[in-house]
């Protein structure tokens, strides 16, 4: 019974890792852009959420509809002004400049809050549980799995059901052509990552409310949700959702035969699927 | 008024100068046809009237105002749209969807629609879930026109629309054409292949090395002079 506990939180946690990656697997479907600052950017987010609840007293809940357009505005600023101007053959550019991005925004942080490890208090839903069957499941991983899960289905809702979407998968396809059907790619780019923020302010709320968060924690953030953008397949939000789910059990699984090795597993669980299929488990069919 | 020409326009593909001042005119509710060898500086031309390369000198005017510096999805919303040479289907969209994506800068309504469309090539309504990409040639050609018809355009530029396709499936897309132009288009069609060019066309124009070597209509323009203008050798 104990093993398909570990499982179950193992499961929920990778609810909290496809919420990193979704943002991330987004921009790179749509613009081939890796953002090396994806990470620091959740943590950006989960001290904008910090400052309203400490600040303004708000709910951690009415904080984040607070900082959800802030974070869009963000977004689209940043890669319009910014980010298009990298956007070329060469995929070096958005690497080096993303990666400026992430030092910068870590070091303001650090600057402006110090080292210190903080939390965005959520109250008596922190600690509360639900009983289902044998297996006590907490409230909040709960949310954050039906989170992610949310963000997955109106991700794919917004690709493949609105004008918007079609408009992102035809600049993805054909930037020139695109452009013939009047679509102007740097506003799409913009529009990508403005979407992407507001899904790494979902993913802060989590993160922030889960557990302690320091400036510094950027990088691996980064990292888990690298590793469940391939898992899962490039371009695939449901493989996504499978990725962060595939690291989260395992982080659980070897956490649980030796706490030392919860990080380990779940790179290790990685490999293992590179290892058996390459480009993930659900591909797209075209690349 | 023409509704749209070029004065002087000259422009690069690349390090390559393409057009050496070329000038041509589109009166509204006309079909002008540009023919010309395989290098000859038409699609080029193609896609300054378009936007998708800026001219180098010279002026692009639609409806009397300068258009020559407007990127392609500026032009596009004043009405102008592009069939592009290889036809350019957006692999992840299906064929609906790259019917629907034509509209996407410049939903005005008009005679186009998906109806329409359908009624036009019926063949797209049988296929409109498959991927655009999983068509014939002649198939995907039709989804190109449809998808440039879907914005109403007031002038409609075809990029060599019978290149690599069988005869009898040219015919049938020219076939359209009647129709696209009893709803009021005005329509640039740029072709090596002749024949079905100059059966739709008022007028015509030949380029040869970046220049217009000759223009006229077709009934007052001889095979032989084409022939020269085309291949810039006298034959007879």
């Amino acid at each position: 019974m104990n093993w398909l506990d570990t499982i179950v939180q193992g499961i929920l946690l990778g609810g909290l890792y496809a919420l990193f990656a979704a943002g991330l697997s987004l921009v790179f479907g749509i613009m081939r852009l890796v953002n090396l600052a994806h990470g620091d950017l959740i943590v950006l987010a989960a001290f904008l959420l910090l400052v309203l609840v400490s600040a303004l007293g708000l709910n951690p809940f009415v904080a984040a509809l607070v900082a959800l357009p802030v974070m869009y505005a963000i977004g689209w600023g940043l890669q319009f002004l910014v980010l298009n101007r990298t956007i070329g053959d060469d995929i070096l550019p958005p690497l080096l400049v993303t990666f400026g991005l992430s030092v910068v925004i870590q070091n303001a942080l650090l600057q402006g809050f110090s080292a210190d490890s903080r939390r965005v208090p959520v109250g008596a839903l922190e600690s509360a549980s639900l009983q289902i069957g044998p297996i006590s499941v907490g409230t909040m991983p709960l949310f954050t799995f039906l989170s992610a899960v949310g963000v997955i289905v109106g991700l794919n809702l917004i690709f493949y059901r609105t004008g918007l979407g079609r408009a992102f998968r035809a600049t993805s396809d054909d930037r020139a052509t695109a452009g013939l059907m009047g679509i102007r790619a740097d506003r799409i780019f913009a529009t990508a990552t403005g979407l992407a923020m507001v899904v790494v302010t979902i993913a802060a709320l989590f993160l922030g409310t889960r557990a302690n968060f320091d400036p510094t924690m950027g990088p691996a953030r980064l990292i888990y949700a690298f590793e469940a953008v391939i898992i899962g397949g490039l371009g695939s939000f449901w493989g996504t959702l499978a990725g962060g789910v595939i690291i989260g059990v395992a982080q659980t699984l070897g956490a649980a035969i030796n706490p030392e090795w919860q990080i380990l597993a779940g790179h290790l669980a990685f490999l293992l699927v590179l290892l058996v299929r390459p480009r993930g488990l659900f591909p797209r069919a075209l690349d | 008024m023409a509704l749209l020409e070029t004065q002087g326009l000259t422009a690069f593909y690349g390090d390559f100068q393409a057009l050496f001042g070329v000038d041509i005119t589109l009166d509204a509710g006309e079909t002008v046809a540009i023919i010309g060898a395989n290098g000859a500086g038409k699609s080029t031309l193609m896609r300054s009237m378009s936007g998708m390369i800026a001219n180098a000198a010279g002026q692009v005017r639609f409806e009397g105002r300068e258009i020559g510096a407007l990127p392609a999805p500026d032009v596009m919303a004043l009405g102008i749209a592009m069939v592009p040479e290889g036809r350019k289907l957006f692999p992840s969209l299906s064929v609906e969807e790259n019917l629907l994506i034509g509209r996407y800068g410049r939903a005005t309504a008009g005679a186009w629609s998906l109806q329409t469309v359908y009624d036009l090539f019926p063949v797209l309504k049988e296929r409109r879930n498959s991927p655009g990409t999983a068509l014939s040639g002649g198939q995907q050609q039709m989804v190109a026109i449809g998808r440039a018809l879907m914005s109403n355009p007031k002038v409609l530029l075809c990029d060599e629309i019978s290149l690599g396709l069988a005869p009898v499936i040219i015919r049938d897309i020219y076939a359209a054409f009647p129709r696209i132009r009893a709803e009021g288009a005005s329509i640039v069609i740029v072709e090596q292949d002749i024949g079905q060019a100059l059966k739709v066309a008022d007028r015509l124009y030949c380029m040869m090395e970046g220049r217009v070597t000759l223009s006229g209509t077709p009934a007052s323009v001889g095979r032989d002079e084409i022939h020269a203008a085309y291949f810039g050798a006298h034959t007879a």
